[in-house]
C-alpha cells in the first residue's frame, strides 16, 4: 500500500527525507581529503607566528605559493567547519526554528570570515 | 546488603571511566567546535596584516603574550587530534578498522602521533 504512494522520481532520485541525499556526508568527507595535506602546511605556520614580525609576515603572504596554500586552506576549512557544525547543531538543538536560525548564523558566519580572510591574503599578495 | 544482582549495570556517567575510543570521539566534536575560533585568529592576523604595520602590532602582540602562545599550542594540538581522529574516521568510511580491537590500537596511534606531531611542529618551527 505505502509503495504506491511512492511517485518513482522519489525513487530515481533517493533523496529521502533529509532532502539532500548524500551531499553533506561528501562533501564533508571531500573537505577532509583536501584538508589533509593543507592542515600539515598550516600547523607549521601557526607554529611560526610568534617568530613572525609584520614585514616576515607580508613577505610569507606574498609568495604564491603561500597565498594559494591559504586561500585553498580558508576555503575548505571553513566549508568543512561549517558543515560539522551543522550536525552538531542537528543533534543538540531540537526546536525547529531555533536549529534552522542556527544553521544559517553558521553559514553566514563561516562565510563572511572566509571572504575576509580571502580578501586579506589577495590584499598582501597583491597590494603593497 | 550485599549486591547479588548479576545483571550488567550501564555505566554511569560521573563514576565511568570512559575509555580513550569514547575520550577520541569526544573530543572529535569538541575540537571540531573549537576549531572555529583557530579559523578565526588566523583570519583576524590576516585581516590585521592587510590593514597595515599599526593593526598587525596588535594581534601579533597577543600572539607573542604567553596566553597567545598557550592559544597557539592549544589550536594546533587541537587540530592534530582532529587531524589524525579523522584520518581514522576516513578509514572507517572506507570500511576498514571496525573491529573493536583495531579501534582501540587505532585510537593510541591517533592520540600518540598527536602528541609527536604538536611537539615536532614546535620544536621545528620555534
Amino acid at each position: 500500500m505505502s509503495q504506491q504512494m511512492r511517485t518513482p522520481l522519489k525513487t530515481a532520485k533517493g533523496w529521502g527525507s533529509a532532502k539532500s541525499g548524500t551531499h553533506h556526508f561528501w562533501v564533508q568527507r571531500l573537505t577532509a581529503l583536501a584538508l589533509i595535506p593543507l592542515t600539515l602546511w598550516l600547523c607549521f605556520g601557526i607554529a611560526s607566528l610568534p617568530s613572525m614580525g609584520y614585514a616576515d609576515f607580508v613577505a610569507w603572504m606574498k609568495t604564491p605559493y603561500s597565498a594559494i596554500m591559504m586561500i585553498m586552506t580558508i576555503i575548505a576549512v571553513f566549508y568543512h567547519y561549517a558543515l560539522g557544525l551543522q550536525v552538531i547543531i542537528e543533534d543538540y538543538v531540537s526546536d525547529h526554528g531555533k536549529r534552522t536560525a542556527a544553521i544559517i548564523a553558521t553559514y553566514f558566519f563561516s562565510i563572511i570570515v572566509a571572504v575576509t580572510g580571502i580578501f586579506s591574503v589577495l590584499h598582501i599578495a597583491f597590494g603593497a | 546488603m550485599a549486591w547479588n544482582d548479576r545483571r550488567p549495570m550501564s555505566p554511569h556517567l560521573q563514576i565511568y571511566k570512559m575509555p580513550l575510543t569514547a575520550m577520541l570521539s569526544v573530543g572529535h566534536r569538541g575540537t571540531g567546535a573549537v576549531l572555529g575560533a583557530g579559523g578565526l585568529l588566523i583570519v583576524w592576523l590576516l585581516a590585521s596584516a592587510a590593514g597595515g604595520e599599526a593593526a598587525y602590532a596588535t594581534a601579533h602582540g597577543f600572539v607573542t603574550s604567553w596566553f597567545g602562545i598557550l592559544v597557539l599550542f592549544g589550536f594546533t594540538f587541537s587540530l592534530y587530534l582532529h587531524f589524525f581522529n579523522g584520518i581514522r574516521h576516513l578509514f572507517w568510511d572506507i570500511g576498514k578498522g571496525f573491529e573493536l580491537e583495531d579501534t582501540q590500537k587505532s585510537a593510541k596511534l591517533a592520540f600518540g602521533a598527536t602528541l609527536a606531531m604538536t611537539v615536532l611542529t614546535w620544536l621545528v618551527a620555534w
